[in-house]
């Protein structure tokens, strides 16, 4: 706007307010004619596309879920289908939606600071930024036949041989009875949680201090810790299965972690 | 009398007159009055407050995200009604009927395109208006039911685009619409894939994914059903998500830093 520059130079007043017509309507009219133009152009340049007409007998290899969701198709190589499909979005809408309710830091309520919200701003970068578009980088990228990892520049080769030795963590230390694998991969995954939230317990005191804790009370805590840790865990079960060729922790007929 | 005071003289005449003054209510009087009335009295406007914090209007502020998300909506939907004078969501036509809008209709190839890349704009458009929201804070109170409702649209966005993946019917178009709906199959209790489906029998004709594709595979029912919701049930209730979202963020006001 033009006028903005030499307004912003008065001090702050108790009445700050503007005239939505014109000020706010006009600045929408011009970005609207400016962002439709774009579009408009990009549509003229670029086709959509359409390939052949659909046929369920022959199926390509790989086949891609839409751009914005092979985030969960990613995950599909680390977690089990029910759990990258269904229990993880699930949980990441109410992580979202509970979002107001854990953060009770009054600071940096409707103006850009980062200092007064260093760990709020870090934990959304991190799981917005590094662990979903990352995600789904790699699965538009990096991705090719039999969900293998090619680089972008790389022929896909659907003969690549994959090396199948991926294996339980039970099996891996040792365990061979299924029971036996079972109760210590339940052990392993109840442990991961009840340590990591511990740790970040004596973090947030370590932090944020006593008195903090105090007032965000034990429900905002151990709702904040199970979304904290099970978003850590992803970065764990990737380690796992990448280097150490871990696929499950937790292995019953039922339930895989 | 010179042709500009003639001019002047019927414009005078024409927003004078008795039919003008029934539909525009108000002249361009730059008045303050005036000012208020243009939004309030205007059904195109009336969501805006009358004034607003100058804070709030502040391109770097908002990053222009919400409206632009709102706008991509529209864009969607004039250029969708377009190319649904074209399209017949039947199993044998919808492929054919997209060939035919590409080649042979008048601007039914850019149509498609808009139509194609204001959705997947729309897309960035949410996440980047989230993102922004959460570095200014502007979920704080008391504004928290507006985020909630906020991420309900986000997740409408994601299915809307979802949804009208699968019209064009092309091989881009059922297998990713297979891998995406695979989660239905492996829910739990629901899908008859996913954990403890044994206990309620779900099997592949009578689970979840059936009940979404209706049927046991992707076939001429899945078409109508994503049909409609991509064109009647999604948006219906995504426009009264809306609704709700930009009056609330009128009545909570817009965010800024605290006086």
């Amino acid at each position: 706007m033009a006028d903005e520059a030499q307004e912003k130079k008065k001090p702050a007043s108790v009445d700050d307010k503007i005239h939505t017509w014109p000020h706010l309507v006009r600045g929408e009219f011009l970005v609207t004619i400016f962002v439709v133009v774009v579009l408009t152009l990009w549509a003229l340049l670029l086709d959509a596309p359409l390939e052949e007409p659909a046929n369920p007998t022959r199926t390509p290899n790989p086949s891609k879920a839409p751009w914005y969701f092979l985030g969960l198709q990613e995950m599909l190589v680390y977690y089990d289908p029910w759990h990258a499909g269904v229990v993880l979005p699930t949980l990441i809408i109410i992580g979202l939606m509970v979002i107001p309710f854990i953060d009770i830091n009054p600071a940096g309520n409707g103006y850009y600071t980062f200092k007064d919200r260093k760990y709020e701003i870090l934990t959304f970068f991190f799981g917005f930024h590094i662990l979903w578009v990352s995600m789904i980088i790699i699965g538009t990228f990096f991705r090719g036949p039999g969900w293998n990892l090619f680089w972008p520049w790389e022929h896909w080769d659907p003969h690549k041989v994959q090396a199948l030795t991926n294996v339980d963590l039970p099996y891996l230390v040792g365990f061979r009875d299924y029971y036996w694998s079972a109760a210590f991969g339940l052990f392993c995954v109840v442990a991961y949680f009840i340590v990591g939230m511990a740790l970040f317990y004596y973090w947030v005191l370590r932090v944020k201090g006593k008195e903090f804790m105090e007032r965000w009370g034990p429900v905002r805590f151990g709702i904040t810790a199970f979304l904290m840790v099970t978003m850590l865990a992803l970065p764990v079960k990737m380690f796992l299965r990448l280097a150490l060729n871990v696929k499950y922790i937790l292995a019953t007929k039922w339930i895989n972690i | 009398m010179a042709l500009k005071d003639k001019l002047e003289e019927v414009k005078k005449d024409i927003v004078e007159s008795h039919v003008w003054k029934a539909i525009f209510r108000h002249g361009y009087e730059d008045t303050p009055r005036n000012r208020v009335l243009m939004v309030t009295a205007n059904v195109w406007l009336h969501l805006h407050p009358a004034k607003v914090r100058r804070h709030g209007v502040r391109m770097r502020f908002t990053w222009c995200m919400g409206g632009l998300t709102f706008l991509m909506f529209l864009m969607t939907v004039v250029t969708g009604i377009y190319l649904m004078f074209y399209y017949r969501p039947v199993g044998e036509y919808a492929f054919a009927d997209m060939q035919y809008l590409e080649q042979d209709m008048p601007f039914g190839m850019l149509m498609r395109n808009m139509h194609r890349w204001a959705a997947h704009a729309m897309v960035v458009f949410v996440w980047l208006h989230m993102f922004r929201v959460f570095l200014t804070g502007s979920y704080k109170p008391p504004r928290e039911f507006n985020w909630i409702v906020g991420v309900l649209l986000l997740v409408l966005t994601l299915l809307l685009s979802f949804t009208g993946y699968l019209l064009p019917w092309d091989q881009l178009s059922i297998w990713a619409v297979t891998v995406g709906s695979n989660m239905a199959r492996a829910s739990p209790l629901l899908g008859h894939e996913g954990p403890f489906h044994e206990f309620v029998g779900a099997n592949p004709v009578y689970d979840a994914r059936a009940f979404l594709f209706g049927g046991g595979e992707i076939g001429p029912h899945t078409l109508l059903r994503f049909y409609i919701l991509h064109c009647i049930f999604i948006p219906l209730v995504a426009s009264l998500l809306m609704a709700v979202h930009f009056w609330r963020i009128r009545r909570d006001g817009f965010s800024g830093p605290s006086l």
